[in-house]
C-alpha cells in the first residue's frame, strides 16, 4: 500500500522538529520524508493538518476476556484508532485476569485478527490479582507482556511487591503502579474536600494515593526497578514523583485527560460519568498536574479507558461503577486543554502521547517519524470544533466524562503499518 | 373579586365612582343590610381578601354608626378553594384566613368588591361551610358587573354596571391603592379577559 | 411577609436548599404559615389538590417523615400512594430507574422520595415529568426538615437574620445539617457546627460556618441549638471510641444548657436518642420545640406540595 501525505505539519518528537513537508509511505514503511514529493499513488492532502507519530496508550481497559458486554477487542480497537492510537496496552483486571500466557495469547490473537493496531496486554502482578502469590512473570514476558501491573488496586503486601519489583527488574519488565490505600478510600465516591462536603458524598482523600505512592517510590528506590505511576491525580503525588526523580529513582508517571481538564466541581450534578478512580480532584490539583506536564515531571498522557455499559452507569451515584471511556477524546482534550493555551507545543504533545511511552516500554522504532521505520501516523485537524455526543461514540460503552462538552481538534486519519485504519 | 395581574397593556377609559361615590354606596349597603336583617343580632361580616376584606372593615364601621353595635369581622383567603388554580397566569399569593369566631348559627354577610363570574364567591361559600354551619349567607358587593358563569346572585349591590367582556372593572381603595375610586380599564386589542 | 410579594415558584422539583434563593425559601415559609392556620380548623382540609396523586416512595426506613408527608397530602385533598421498602431489598439499582418509569406511566403528579443514595432525587427528577420532592437523599439534603426547623425558629424569634444557630452532632453524615446550613445562611443567620473531629466534614468552614469541638463554646450565646441524632453504628467505623465518651463531650443536659441564653430554643429532627444527644429532662423541657417541629412539618410539607403541584400558567 503506497500513500503520499502532502503538506502536513510533520511533528517528530525525537529530533524535536515540526516542519511542513511530505511523507511517502511504501508498503508498510515510511520511505521518504521531504518537500515536494511526487508519486504515482494515492495522495492525502494534509494541508492545514498536523501529522503526529501514532499515539501510544499505556493504560486502557479492554474488558476482554469476561466483560464483552462493555467492550470487545474489535470495538475497543475501533475506538482507539479513532482516537489516533496505533499501540495500546490493556490492563489485566479482566475475568479471568491476564495472569498466564493463554490469556495473553487470546487477546493478542483477537488483536491480530482485527489488525487495526498493536495491542500489548499487561500482565497481573499476582495470580488472579488476589495479592497472595506472584504470577509467573517470565511466562507473561515470553507471551508478549512488556509491563505488569495490579491495576484496579495496589499490591497490599509490601514484601510481595518488593519481590515483584526485583523479579521484574531481572526480566526487564516495567511495573505499573496503581496507588490506592483501600482503608482510606473504602466507600469513597469522589475526592474528599469542599465539594464532597457540600454533596454529602463520602470522600476519597488524596492521601489514599500519596501514601502508597510514597511506599512504591521507596521500594523502587530500594530495588532499582523500573516503575511507572498510573493515573496521577493529585498535587502531592506530583511533589513526591519530582523528588523521586531528583533522587535518581527510575520512575516515570502518567496522567489522564480528565485530570488535566476537569476538577471535582464536575461531580456536583451527580452525573455518574464523573465517578472515576482516582477521583477528579480540586482545581489546585489540576493546575499542579498541568504544570507537571509542562515541566516533564509527568511523562505521559494515558487514557485509562474504562468502559461501562448503560445499565451499570444509569444507577445511583454510590452504585455506579468507577470509570470513563477515553480513547476517542484523549487527543482532543490534550489539544483543547494544553495546546490551545500554549502550555505545551506539538512536539511536547507528541512526546507525551507517543515518544515517552515508546521509550519507557522499549518499543523499537515507535513514537517518532523517520525515514525507514514502520508508518504509524495520525493526521490531526487542529481546528475542528466538535461536541462529544453519544451517537458518535464508537466504543461499545458510552460513559464519557466529556459528554456534551465542546472540544477542539480531531483525528482525521490514522495510519497503522502503512494502512489507513481510520478515516473521519 | 380576586385581584389578578393584568398581563396586557390597559388603559383607563371611564371613572365610575369617586371617593364620595364609594362612601355613599357603602352607607347605603350598610342601611340595607341592617334593614333586611332587622338589626345586627347574630350578624357577622366576612370579607374576601384583599379588597373585599377592606370593604368589609369599612362596612362594619358603617353598620356600627347606624345600629350602635359593631358586628364581628372576619377575612377569607380563598386561594386554596379556587377552581382555576392551574389556569391563572400567575401563582396567586397566599394570605392568611382570619376567622376567630365560630360561624355556626350566625348570619353571615359575605363581602367582595366586584361580582363577576361568581367563581370567587363559590369558593368562599365552600370554604365557609368547612368552618361551620351558618344560619344563612348573604352576599354584599360594591359592584355587580354581570356575566355570571354560576348561579350566584348578590343580596346587596352598591352599583350595577353593565360592561363588555373586554373591560376590567378595577376597584381602588385607599388601603391598598392609595386612592378611593372605581374605574373601567380596557385592553388594547379586544381580547376577552377571564377572571 | 406576603403583602406585595412578587416571588413566584417556578421549579418543577424541590431537591434541596442549596439552589434556592432567599425569596424562594421565604415564599415556602410564608405559604406554610397559611397552611398552619388550616390545621387549626375543625375541618383540617382544603380542596386545593383534589384529584392530584402524590406517591410517597420511601426506600429508606422512616415513619415520621412519611406520615407527615402523607398527612400533608391528604389535608390538601390529594390522593396518596405509599411505597415503602428498603433499597437493598429490591435488586440494587433496578429499583429507582425502573420504578420511576413505571410510576410515570401511572400519570401521577408528585413523588416524595427518600433514598439512601446522594443525588437520587435529582436522578429521579430527570427521569420523570412529575414533581419530585426530596425527603432525604443519603447524606446530601433534607430540605423540608430544614424548612420546618427554620419555620419553628421564625415563629419564636420572628427573624432569622443575625441569629446564632449551633448545630451539634455528626455533621459529616447529616443531610439535616447540610440543608439547615444552606437555609439558615441564606436567611442571614450565623451558623456554628460542633461535634467530634472525626464526624466533621472536610473544609466545611468554606461554607461560611464556624467550626468548634467544644460543646460549651457552641452553646454559649446561641439563640438556637439544633441537636442531631447520633447513629449508633458510627462507633463500629472507628469514628467514635464509644457512645459514653460522646455523651460526656457532646451530650446536652440541663447543666450544659445553663450557659446558654435564657430564651434559647432547642430543636431536634427526631427521633431522639433519649439520654444520648439530649438528656431526658431536656428532651421533655419547654425549650425543646420538638413537637412544634412536628406540627410545622405538616404545614411546610403542605406548602411544598401546593407550590409544586399547582403549577400555574396558560395550558
Amino acid at each position: 500500500m503506497n500513500l503520499l501525505i502532502k503538506n502536513g505539519l510533520v511533528v517528530d518528537p525525537l529530533s524535536a522538529k515540526a516542519e511542513v513537508c511530505d511523507i511517502l509511505i511504501e508498503k508498510s514503511n515510511i520511505a521518504k520524508i521531504g518537500k515536494n514529493l511526487n508519486s504515482e499513488t494515492k495522495v492525502i492532502d494534509a494541508s492545514g493538518k498536523v501529522i503526529l507519530p501514532g499515539l501510544i496508550d499505556m493504560h486502557a481497559h479492554l474488558r476482554v476476556p469476561g466483560r464483552e458486554d462493555e467492550e470487545t477487542i474489535l470495538t475497543g480497537s475501533q475506538a482507539a484508532v479513532k482516537g489516533g492510537f496505533t499501540t495500546i496496552m490493556c490492563m489485566p483486571n479482566t475475568n479471568p485476569r491476564i495472569d498466564n500466557a493463554s490469556v495473553v495469547d487470546l487477546i493478542k490473537k483477537e488483536g491480530d485478527k482485527t489488525g487495526l493496531l498493536d495491542i500489548i496486554p499487561v500482565g497481573a502482578i499476582t495470580k488472579a490479582q488476589e495479592g497472595k502469590e506472584l504470577s509467573e512473570l517470565a511466562e507473561l514476558k515470553d507471551a508478549g507482556c512488556l509491563a505488569v501491573s495490579e491495576d484496579g488496586m495496589s499490591v497490599e503486601n509490601s514484601h510481595l511487591l518488593r519481590c515483584a519489583l526485583e523479579y521484574s527488574k531481572m526480566l526487564g519488565l516495567l511495573v505499573i503502579s496503581h496507588c490506592e490505600e483501600k482503608s482510606l478510600s473504602h466507600g469513597g465516591l469522589m475526592h474528599e474536600n469542599l465539594v464532597s462536603t457540600r454533596l454529602g458524598l463520602r470522600g476519597i482523600p488524596d492521601i489514599a494515593e500519596t501514601i502508597v505512592l510514597a511506599r512504591d517510590i521507596e521500594l523502587g528506590r530500594f530495588t532499582g526497578s523500573k516503575i511507572h505511576i498510573a493515573h496521577v491525580s493529585s498535587a502531592r503525588s506530583v511533589d513526591l514523583i519530582k523528588r523521586a526523580k531528583d533522587d535518581g529513582v527510575d520512575i516515570t508517571a502518567e496522567t489522564c485527560p480528565h485530570y488535566i481538564a476537569l476538577n471535582d466541581e464536575a461531580v456536583a450534578a451527580f452525573n455518574t460519568n464523573t465517578k472515576i478512580n482516582p477521583p477528579l480532584r480540586t482545581e489546585k490539583d489540576r493546575q499542579r498536574i498541568v504544570e507537571a506536564i509542562k515541566s516533564g515531571v509527568i511523562d505521559c498522557i494515558a487514557t485509562d479507558h474504562a468502559p461501562h455499559n448503560k445499565a451499570e452507569k444509569e444507577l445511583e451515584y454510590n452504585l455506579a461503577p468507577f470509570g470513563t471511556i477515553g480513547f476517542e477524546t484523549a487527543l482532543s482534550v490534550a489539544i483543547t486543554a494544553l495546546l490551545e493555551n500554549k502550555i505545551i507545543d506539538w512536539i511536547q504533545l507528541a512526546r507525551l502521547m507517543s515518544l515517552n511511552p515508546a521509550k519507557r516500554l522499549g518499543l523499537k522504532d515507535k513514537g517518532f517519524i523517520k525515514e525507514g521505520i514502520e508508518a504509524n501516523l495520525v493526521i490531526v485537524d487542529p481546528r475542528n470544533e466538535w461536541v462529544v455526543q453519544e451517537e458518535d461514540i464508537v466504543s461499545k460503552s458510552k460513559n464519557s466524562v466529556f459528554m456534551d462538552r465542546k472540544l477542539k481538534g480531531s483525528v482525521e486519519i490514522t495510519i497503522y503499518k502503512g494502512k489507513v485504519v481510520f478515516k473521519r | 373579586m380576586v385581584r389578578k395581574h393584568h398581563k396586557f397593556v390597559m388603559k383607563e377609559t371611564k371613572k365610575l365612582l369617586d371617593k364620595t361615590g364609594i362612601e355613599k354606596a357603602l352607607k347605603r349597603l350598610a342601611h340595607e343590610i341592617v334593614e333586611k336583617n332587622k338589626g345586627t343580632e347574630q350578624l357577622v361580616i366576612i370579607g374576601i381578601m384583599t379588597r373585599g376584606a377592606h370593604l368589609a372593615k369599612r362596612l362594619v364601621k358603617a353598620i356600627a354608626e347606624i345600629d350602635g353595635k359593631q358586628p364581628p369581622l372576619g377575612t377569607l383567603d380563598i386561594t386554596f378553594y379556587r377552581d382555576d388554580l392551574s389556569m391563572v397566569a400567575e401563582q396567586p399569593i397566599v394570605r392568611k384566613t382570619d376567622l376567630k369566631f365560630d360561624i355556626s348559627g350566625k348570619k353571615v354577610i359575605l363581602v367582595d368588591d366586584v361580582l363577576y363570574t361568581g367563581r370567587t364567591v363559590r369558593a368562599a361559600l365552600t370554604q365557609l361551610i368547612d368552618f361551620g354551619r351558618p344560619q344563612f349567607i348573604q352576599l354584599a358587593v360594591l359592584i355587580d358587573r354581570g356575566f355570571r358563569e354560576l348561579p350566584i346572585r348578590a343580596d346587596f349591590v352598591g352599583k350595577n354596571i353593565p360592561t363588555a367582556q373586554k373591560e376590567i372593572v378595577e376597584v381602588k381603595l385607599q388601603e391598598t391603592d392609595g386612592v378611593d375610586e372605581v374605574v373601567i380599564l380596557e385592553k388594547e386589542n379586544n381580547q376577552q379577559i377571564k377572571e | 411577609m406576603p403583602a406585595n410579594n412578587k416571588t413566584k415558584w417556578n421549579r418543577k422539583d424541590l431537591l434541596g436548599l442549596e439552589d434556592l434563593a432567599r425569596d424562594e425559601i421565604e415564599l415556602i415559609l410564608d405559604t406554610a404559615d397559611s397552611f398552619k392556620e388550616v390545621l387549626t380548623r375543625e375541618v383540617k382540609k382544603v380542596p386545593t389538590l383534589r384529584g392530584k396523586t402524590v406517591v410517597l416512595l420511601f426506600l429508606e426506613p422512616s415513619t415520621r417523615t412519611r406520615t407527615s408527608f402523607e398527612l400533608a397530602a391528604k389535608r390538601l385533598s390529594a390522593d396518596t400512594v405509599s411505597i415503602a421498602s428498603s433499597s437493598s431489598s429490591i435488586v440494587k439499582g433496578e429499583s429507582l430507574t425502573d420504578t420511576a418509569k413505571n410510576i410515570e406511566a401511572m400519570n401521577i403528579d408528585a413523588i416524595v422520595l427518600r433514598h439512601s443514595s446522594e443525588g437520587s432525587a435529582r436522578m429521579l427528577s430527570q427521569q420523570i415529568n412529575a414533581a419530585v420532592i426530596n425527603a432525604g437523599d443519603g447524606c446530601h439534603e433534607h430540605p423540608t426538615q430544614a424548612l420546618l426547623d427554620i419555620m419553628t425558629i421564625r415563629e419564636k424569634k420572628q427573624a432569622i437574620d443575625g441569629l446564632k444557630v449551633s448545630i451539634i452532632g455528626d455533621i459529616s453524615h447529616s443531610r439535616v445539617a447540610r440543608s439547615n446550613i444552606w437555609g439558615l445562611k441564606k436567611l442571614g443567620a450565623q451558623v456554628t457546627v460542633c461535634g467530634p473531629a472525626t464526624l466533621m466534614p472536610r473544609d466545611i468552614e468554606s461554607l461560611g460556618v464556624k467550626v468548634c469541638y467544644d460543646i460549651n463554646e457552641a452553646i454559649k450565646d446561641a439563640d438556637v441549638v439544633n441537636v442531631l441524632r447520633l447513629q449508633l453504628e458510627r462507633q463500629k467505623e472507628h469514628l467514635l471510641p464509644s457512645i459514653r465518651e460522646y455523651i460526656r463531650l457532646f451530650g446536652i443536659d440541663k447543666e450544659r444548657l445553663s450557659v446558654a441564653k435564657k430564651d434559647v430554643l432547642i430543636l431536634h429532627p427526631g427521633p431522639v436518642n433519649r439520654g444520648i444527644e439530649l438528656s431526658v429532662d431536656v428532651a421533655d423541657s419547654p425549650e425543646a420545640l420538638i413537637l412544634n417541629q412536628v406540627t410545622n412539618g405538616i404545614a411546610v410539607r403542605m406548602a411544598v406540595l401546593y407550590l409544586l403541584c399547582v403549577q400555574t400558567g396558560e395550558k
